[in-house]
């Protein structure tokens, strides 16, 4: 297969392209501008709408609008970005659309910075925006990922009629790798049975809408989505686990930190450390099962994020608090090193 | 015997939640009324706000969807940009419109984006129960502006298609009202006039309709209408503000 060098950006939108998504609203944010810029130059050749939006709120919407008519639709942003986007993400999920939201985290809160954090890891998994309703959350570890998660989130998001985020981060963004774009296999899920896209005097019209009055009507619509989300909890998991059979501290890490951690895990076995590490592949559904499996042998867990300790709370549940948990954590755009990961392995895994 | 009264097609035979003496059903029928006439009810998307008429999509035959606050025209762009071929109306009340919604208002005028915004200007935020809008005259009472709306601490009202009227991108600004029969059909004319810009392209059309709210303004249906012709129509004149077709029609 043919191998193209990509940087991540310009690879999660040209993996979007090729998986159908016909439509790209964006406004310019640090450090995932060239994701939209990828788009202007080539979203309308291929036959589809770029727009530059006149803000985040207004880029989401559009997305709304699209997505409600049965297109694949698409947006991109970083961190102070997706905050905005919260409100249409919400009215996205509470009308059962699909629809692929980007975020390239920076540095948080407020303003931030601009280096690469993952600090959005609440966000994303908790509480992206008001009511009960979760997203689909893909954290890819490498360009290669990008391109195969982008894919992924469409068609997931397709099937359970619900929206999903790559949680990206700046270092992945910008950095350079070889890719292959896998050959698409039509994945046309039929709308026609809930879009509003005209209807042509043959059928009933179509309502996409958020908004029950009545409690109880509300309450069936919430709880007929969170029917959906224990299947997605059960079928749609996935982790990667390296050196997990015989470990015995295990590391958990996502995204770019995990590239770091497993360079750690490996000086770690090279000094007669059996450490091994679980990375998450999707953050909601959390992996629960594969955590479980992979730690078996060890007797301790330590996470390593960019951020102060956020999925660290879902290692603690998923295992439920059977063994320790330890955190290290670097924050702010600052990116852990090998050798610090190594020392606080060290510090927890070096006695046996 | 021959109808010489019906239901517009494209008008759903459902009672409405409005409050009596409300001129929402009025403008809800010239509008469909014109999507009959037309024949395009099959080939519309509706797009509802937040605010009285938030429950708008049960109302109308077409598809519909339901906006957050103040973001009508950005769905509808999102709709309009992937579907083309099809007819895409918002339906915004004053605070929706010019107040949360100010900046994808403007946006989606300068843009051109063709399609129809349909704008109610009842000078109040009615669902909420009577607080001041973006375009409360001077001096009026709301439960926000319990004495009266001093411009020196609330501002001054937006006139909108005055303020739309200056953007390029914009094909027809014109205010209307819904307090005659003939408002009524200069109001209906207009609406259509907005659907016809959309079928040739030709960019982003508002229809603003001066409309009463008798239950906020605590007025009788008559006494609203009433205040409508005395008050509104004096600071928010009729007419039409930019039509990109009337110098090839030469009709103004």
């Amino acid at each position: 297969m043919e191998r193209n060098l990509m940087k991540g950006n310009e690879a999660l939108a040209e993996a979007a392209i090729r998986a159908g998504c016909k439509c790209f609203f964006g406004y310019p944010i640090t450090p995932q501008t060239e994701l939209a810029a990828y788009m202007a130059k080539r979203m309308n050749k291929a036959g589809g709408v770029f727009l530059q939006a006149e803000s985040e709120i207004a880029a989401i919407n559009m997305v709304l609008g699209a997505a409600s008519t049965g297109v694949r639709a698409m947006t991109s942003s970083s961190s102070p970005g997706v905050s905005l986007k919260a409100e249409g993400i919400s009215y996205i999920a509470g009308s059962d659309l699909p629809a692929v939201i980007i975020n390239v985290q920076r540095g948080g809160p407020g303003l931030g910075g601009i280096q690469p954090s993952q600090a959005d890891y609440w966000q994303a998994t908790k509480a992206v925006g008001h009511g009960d309703f979760h997203l689909l959350v893909f954290a890819p570890s490498s360009v290669q990922e990008m391109v195969d998660m982008v894919i992924k989130a469409f068609d997931t998001a397709d099937k359970y009629r619900m929206p999903a985020m790559i949680l990206a981060d700046g270092l992945l963004g910008q950095m350079m790798e070889p890719v292959s774009f896998p050959e698409i296999t039509a994945n046309n899920v039929d709308k026609s049975s809930w879009a509003a896209d005209g209807h042509k005097n043959s059928r009933e019209h179509h309502i996409i809408n958020s908004l029950y009055l009545q409690p109880d009507k509300l309450e069936k619509s919430v709880k007929e989505r969170f029917e959906r989300y224990e299947t997605i909890k059960a079928t749609e998991t996935d982790a990667e686990l390296y050196l997990t059979e015989d470990c015995d501290i295990l590391l958990t890490a996502y995204g770019a930190t995990a590239r770091v951690v497993k360079s750690a895990v490996n000086a770690a076995r090279e000094q007669g450390i059996k450490a091994g590490m679980l990375r998450p592949k999707t953050l909601w559904p959390f992996p629960v099962k594969e955590l479980n499996e992979a730690c078996k042998t060890a007797s301790c867990i330590l996470d390593v994020e960019m951020s102060m300790g956020q999925m660290v709370d879902d290692v603690k549940l998923a295992i439920n608090c059977s063994k320790p948990v330890h955190f290290y954590g670097r924050t702010g755009g600052v990116i852990p090193t090998p050798a610090e990961v190594l020392e606080e392995i060290k510090k927890y895994g070096g006695a046996k | 015997m021959a109808v010489v009264f019906e239901r517009p097609k494209a008008l759903a035979d459902i009672p409405t939640h409005y409050c009596p003496g409300c001129t929402h059903g009025i403008v809800h029928r010239i509008l469909c009324e014109v999507i009959d006439e037309m024949g395009i009810e099959g080939d519309t998307v509706g797009v509802c706000p937040v605010g009285c008429s938030v429950m708008a999509y049960d109302y109308f035959n077409c598809d519909m969807i339901e906006a957050p606050h103040g973001r009508a025209p950005a769905v509808a762009t999102g709709v309009k940009r992937t579907n083309p071929d099809k007819f895409v109306f918002t339906y915004q009340g004053d605070g929706d419109l010019a107040a949360i919604g100010t900046c994808e208002t403007v946006h989606s005028a300068t843009r051109g984006e063709n399609i129809v915004v349909i704008f109610i200007n009842n000078t109040i935020y009615g669902m909420t129960g009577g607080q001041m809008a973006p375009t409360t005259l001077p001096g009026q009472v709301t439960q926000t502006t319990p004495f009266g709306r001093d411009p020196k601490l609330a501002g001054y009202p937006v006139r909108v298609c005055e303020m739309l009227s200056t953007l390029t991108g914009t094909a027809l600004a014109q205010r209307v009202a819904v307090d005659s029969v003939a408002h009524v059909r200069e109001a209906k004319k207009a609406i259509r006039k907005a659907f016809e810009n959309q079928k040739a392209g030709r960019g982003f059309s508002i229809v603003e309709v001066l409309s009463t709210c008798p239950t906020n303004w605590g007025l009788t249906p008559v006494e609203a209408i009433k205040r409508l012709q005395d008050e509104m129509i004096p600071y928010y004149p009729l007419g039409v503000y930019k039509d990109i077709t009337a110098d090839e029609e030469g009709n103004k």
